[in-house]
């Protein structure tokens, strides 16, 4: 027989630590490529094309941080729900709900226009994601309610709130019947970046300004402490004064709010418009992405850029090699495992031992 | 109402209520070995695509809902090396077991969207099933339906009545203690998180083999999450587990009633009352902190590491 034996150790590993990603993505790549060869497509290419490729040309760089935008925005929000022991896992309802709410003014008054449009827009879309993510803080603070299940079941409400809207009240007079809102017009739009040379808008910069706030608070001020002492021991977080009432909204409120940023940032720079379906799975895929950066904003960033690249590679690879982009998905499913496996490693120490009649196993 | 109508109307709750039934029971006995697995979803997505998968193959349903309930196990497996073996956090591990079989299901599943499902026919069983009214709803059904009752039954009676119980709960309860007794801590763990897969696996086979023997993506819907509450709405007890799915199917099946009844609510609202009741059924129980103490295995969600 061979047996895993893990036992604790006295300090975190160090090295583990920072090695830890890198371990998964290693993991993640030789699966991978197994995988790749079982379904009878050359692994080195079919890595390539994931990989490689979507980063060799300008454009698609900008696509890359059109999709790590959201990816960054919400998961940083999540690091500090996840570090302080609040399960917000609905972040793709407070996502679809910030888009709603931030949509109401291009969508009811068109007729409205000038420079203040767009950050009206952006306002409402963080409130829309904030107050939606207040139900289960309110729920949890109030009624000691499970967050995880009550948050994830909003995101199906979210969504059916999403459809109902495009097909029903909010669908576009003149356009034929399609479940989709009017376009927005080109006050409501987040300009881009650098229009010369991709489509990457102002939302990846919300990321990285949202990713250098959060780290700065984590990281440099009382509140930072807070968070982890409460998110690893309530109870000496109340000796020290802190309250995990309070808490628990200020966690949701943020994430919410970010998820809701994101949410309006995508329809407005990438979308144009409210269609049933405005995300591919960001805010679950912002789950494995929060855990990949280790729940650290900067972690965060390089991780958001990463998986912004699985959706890239997933395109990329059903072009050139035939490849279902439903294989990026389990490549993200797979990387969550490898990380959370590989993060053992920091608290525990691992060994595989034979156990046998040789050993004194059984003296156990 | 006519009697033909309520009739029907009994059976499609049956037919919406088994899936749930079966995963909760599953996850009941996983939490009740103090293990917290939030892959139910997952490993109910992969039972669904496996059992079509193998049904469509070989023609068979019932070698469909073996493989199903196999596969629901094996992949299970991978959530118990993590959370068990490495001591990994639960919650984040249960995650991704669900995003890992809504993936991979996904991609395995490509290759059958469009085509006829294989049903898994019901079985009548002789002169019950000639019964007036309840014959047709208890005893014409679907033999995945039959095994859910008896699951109920058999799960009631081996952890309250039989030794082994007294193991699983004792390590759920407190594994530092069951550990000192001598109990194998990790053994029952992942044995009872292989059944509460095994289970999920075979809920997920009466979805994509039963209730619309078809196969579309993410076809789930939420069940393994709804399934995840009813454990706490029946605060760890089996015959709860019946009362709580039944009420879910119901609700699950308002929709499709409420437009043949003609009452002109937008589908999208129907559509969201299962998802709503979940939350309001999670607030009444929670809210009753006495009621859920009483039954929460004391080492839920906790990692156990033994010290050597």
């Amino acid at each position: 027989m061979i047996r895993i034996e893990v036992s604790r150790r006295r300090q975190h590993s160090q090295f583990f630590a920072i090695a830890s990603p890198f371990i998964a993505l290693a993991i993640t790549i030789v699966v991978g490529a197994i995988m790749f060869a079982l379904l009878g497509k050359p692994p080195l290419a079919a890595l390539y094309a994931y990989f490689i490729e979507p980063v060799t040309e300008l454009w698609s760089v900008h696509e890359l941080l059109v999709k790590a935008a959201p990816l960054i925005l919400i998961a940083v929000g999540l690091s500090v729900c996840y570090l302080s022991n609040n399960w917000n896992i609905g972040a793709e309802g407070q996502f679809v709900m910030g888009a709603v709410a931030g949509s109401i003014l291009p969508v009811l008054f068109p007729q409205i226009t000038g420079p203040l449009v767009l950050p009206a827009m952006l306002v409402m879309g963080m409130i829309g994601g904030a107050a939606f993510a207040t139900i289960p803080a309110l729920l949890k603070a109030r009624f000691n309610t499970n967050e995880i299940l009550s948050s994830l079941m909003l995101v199906y409400v979210a969504q059916l709130f999403l459809d109902w809207l495009v097909r029903g009240p909010w669908r576009n007079p003149e356009g034929f019947n399609f479940p989709e809102t009017r376009t927005f017009h080109a006050d409501a739009i987040l300009p881009e970046i650098w229009s010369a040379s991709g489509r990457a808008h102002y939302g990846f910069l919300f990321a990285l300004i949202a990713a250098a706030v959060i780290w700065f608070v984590l990281s440099k001020t009382i509140h930072g402490f807070e968070i982890r002492v409460l998110g690893e021991s309530p109870r000496a977080g109340r000796f020290a004064g802190f309250s995990a009432r309070r808490m628990i909204f200020a966690a949701f409120l943020l994430s919410g709010a970010l998820a809701g940023l994101a949410g309006i940032s995508e329809v407005s720079g990438a979308i144009g418009r409210l269609t049933p379906s405005i995300s591919p799975g960001y805010g679950f895929t912002a789950i494995i992405v929060a855990f990949l950066g280790r729940l650290n904003p900067i972690g965060i960033v390089i991780a958001g850029l990463f998986l912004a690249l699985s959706y890239l590679g997933g395109e990329a690879a059903q072009i050139s090699l035939g490849i279902s982009d439903k294989v990026a998905a389990v490549f993200q499913g797979l990387l969550l495992f490898a990380v959370l496996a590989s993060d053992t490693l920091i608290r525990y120490k691992i060994a595989i031992v034979r156990t046998g009649a040789l050993t004194n196993g059984g003296a156990r | 109402m006519s009697p033909d109508m309520a009739q029907a109307i009994l059976l499609t709750i049956a037919t919406a209520a088994t899936p749930l039934l079966i995963a909760a029971l599953g996850e009941l006995v996983v939490e009740r070995s103090g293990v917290l697995n939030l892959g139910v979803e997952g490993m109910m997505i992969m039972g669904a695509v496996t059992g079509f998968a193998v049904a469509q193959l070989t023609g068979s349903p019932w070698l469909g809902v073996l493989a199903a309930v196999i596969v629901g196990a094996l992949f299970s497996l991978l959530f118990g090396v993590l959370a068990l073996s490495l001591a990994a956090n639960q919650v984040a591990t249960g995650l991704s077991l669900t995003l890992l079989g809504l993936g991979v299901s996904g991609m395995i599943g490509e290759n059958f969207i469009g085509l006829p499902g294989v049903k898994l026919e019901a079985i009548s069983i002789p002169v019950l099933s000639d019964l007036p009214f309840v014959g047709k709803v208890l005893f014409n059904q679907d033999p995945v339906f039959y095994l859910s009752l008896l699951l109920a039954v058999g799960i009631w009676w081996f952890i309250f009545r039989s030794r082994a119980g007294l193991t699983l709960r004792a390590v759920g309860d407190n594994h530092a203690s069951a550990h000192a007794l001598g109990i194998n801590v990790l053994k029952v763990r992942y044995l009872a998180v292989m059944f509460g897969g095994a289970c999920a696996g075979l809920a997920g086979a009466h979805l994509s083999l039963v209730y619309t023997p078809q196969w579309t993506e993410d076809m789930t819907a939420g069940r393994g999450w709804i399934a995840l509450a009813l454990v706490v709405f029946a605060s760890w007890l089996p015959f709860r587990v019946i009362i709580g799915a039944y009420l879910f199917g119901a609700v699950t099946i308002a929709q499709f009633h409420a437009q043949a009844l003609g009452i002109a609510i937008p589908s999208q609202f129907l559509s969201a009352l299962p998802y709503l009741a979940t939350i309001i059924v999670l607030v009444l129980i929670s809210a009753n902190r006495r009621m859920t103490m009483r039954n929460t295995p004391a080492s839920l969600g906790k990692p156990f590491v033994p010290d050597r």
